[in-house]
């Protein structure tokens, strides 16, 4: 595709026309999937309270995330005088656009990557870190008790977090012997008994995958770590001065920034665009679907918790985040390292 | 916390029962009321939008004695009255204030005649506050439309009475 439009249009300017149309490409669905997200999020949360959820607006209420987009597209956009009025404004910003970007290295199929680079996971790992100061700039240029208080437990919620993120990939890394999302991926293919696909299976990466995915929770701020934006005690955290479409991109930054994590966790524990189970008919559904579906379940394990448990108190957290968290996925690498040149895995990659 | 609470805790036992019973809720019948499509029983004393009643022959039951005026407790009700050409009482205006009124009902209980009543009407959400200042007219066209309901409800909750 980059070769035809460099003929049209050049070498250079070919390039650039082939890279925007791509990048459209990877990034209009992702925002049409995050958009029919905060529809699933909604219904399951409705479906688990006896509720019916949204279905009014639409068959089945699919139309709601829309007629909410406009409505808050039609909203006036309030800036609050006290206000640092660029860094309030660019907040949101940072943190949709951040969230975008990450999707640069996520293989969607085999080859069907836009940036398929040796370090991909630790790209990753860099662009979400970064979504932090999406919640702290907003928090603090809100000039607002509640949102600096939320932009401060933000910060420090989503920092515990990612330390032992950290660790629990280095424990994928190990196995795989790459940092590259593709490889991550082909690396489980037949990983279980030449069978299954799936390193969720691995009794080694188990725990690494359920932790993965509390940590993960917590690096979103979903619930039961919502604390950043706890409306029983900050109103709404680090949103509470944003309205239209400002407050848009804040949302629309956080949900994607869940599917992103979705999305890491169906490649480094549940085998990515390859079907679950190593069979040749599955490999006739095209990968995207099988990466498609994992997401939708991982996200509905989302939802679901969301619906199940009840939020933490701040030390709670920070004593899981620390205490519990970090000595075991720091055990861990140590203890899958260790089997790993045990079991003679590094042989045949030559490291 | 005893080792083994703590090795318990570290399987997250508890999280998966809760999580259990959520999925098991998710599968129950909805308690949700469709509202604008579906709505939930009423009561024969509910006390909704206020109407004002007609005999069967169309005159007006209002006799302008002044009785619910002098007891609404929000003071929501203005009445006005002259002796009519066959010289029988009635008002001239009978204004309610929608958005004073408290909906105690107390103008119902009030009314020797049964022709101030609160029907079981509860949509009467309007745009803009004029809406809600009620007049003669409007309240009588509340009757008119209501009044099929407004009678079931007074002969159902009569022996109450």
């Amino acid at each position: 595709m980059v070769g035809y439009f460099q003929n049209l249009f050049g070498e250079g300017f070919g390039w650039f026309v082939a890279h925007i149309l791509l990048v459209l490409a990877i990034a209009l669905p992702v925002m049409a999937l995050m958009a029919m997200s905060t529809w699933v999020d909604r219904k399951v949360w409705a479906v688990m309270q006896l509720r019916k959820g949204p279905n009014v607006v639409g068959a089945f209420g699919l139309a709601q995330p829309f007629a909410d987009g406009i409505k808050l597209f039609l909203k006036e956009t309030i800036i609050p005088s006290g206000a640092s009025r660029a860094v309030f404004l660019i907040a949101p910003m940072i943190s949709f656009v951040l969230a975008l970007v990450a999707w640069a290295v996520i293989p969607f199929d085999a080859g069907l990557v836009l940036a398929d680079i040796n370090v991909g996971l630790l790209y990753l790992f860099a662009v979400s870190s970064l979504g932090v100061y999406g919640i702290i700039m907003s928090g603090w240029a809100s000039n607002s008790r509640y949102p600096f208080l939320g932009g401060l437990r933000s910060a420090a919620q989503m920092v515990s977090y990612e330390v032992s993120i950290g660790f629990i990939l280095i424990c994928v890394v190990l196995y795989a012997s790459s940092f590259n999302l593709t490889d991550i991926v082909e690396s489980q293919k037949g990983a279980i008994f030449g069978m299954f696909n799936l390193n969720i299976l691995n009794p080694l990466l188990l725990p690494m995958a359920v932790m993965f995915f509390i940590s993960a929770l917590a690096e979103t701020n979903r619930p039961p770590f919502d604390l950043p934006e706890a409306e029983a005690e900050l109103v709404a955290g680090y949103q509470t001065e944003y309205s239209s479409m400002a407050f848009a991109l804040l949302m629309l930054g956080e949900y994607m920034n869940i599917i992103l994590m979705c999305a890491l966790a169906s490649i480094l524990f549940l085998g990515g665009y390859l079907p679950p189970i190593e069979w040749a008919p599955l490999y006739a559904v095209p990968g995207i679907v099988w990466l498609f579906l994992k997401v939708l379940f991982v996200f509905f394990l989302f939802a679901w918790v969301k619906a199940s448990v009840p939020r933490y108190r701040y030390d709670q957290l920070m004593r899981l985040g620390w205490k519990v968290f970090l000595p075991i996925s720091l055990f861990w690498v140590a203890f899958v390292s260790g089997w790993l040149v045990f079991s003679g895995h590094f042989h045949g990659s030559g490291t | 916390m005893s080792l083994f609470d703590r090795a318990k805790a570290l399987l997250l036992l508890e999280f998966v029962k809760g999580m259990a019973l959520t999925l098991r809720y998710a599968f129950k019948p909805k308690a949700t009321v469709n509202f604008p499509f579906e709505k939930g029983p009423v009561s024969p004393r509910f006390r909704g939008e206020h109407a004002l009643r007609r005999y069967p022959s169309g005159e007006e039951r209002c006799i302008a004695c002044k009785l619910c005026e002098a007891v609404c407790p929000a003071q929501a009700i203005t009445i006005e009255a002259e002796v009519r050409a066959d010289g029988s009482r009635r008002t001239t205006r009978y204004d309610i204030d929608m958005t004073k009124c408290i909906y105690c009902g107390l103008c119902q209980e009030a009314c020797p005649v049964d022709a101030i009543v609160e029907g079981p009407n509860f949509e009467f959400a309007a745009e803009t506050r004029e809406e809600l200042m009620y007049d003669k007219a409007r309240l009588l066209a509340n009757g008119d439309r209501w009044e099929r309901a407004i009678a079931a409800n007074l002969q159902a909750d009569a022996r109450f009475r």
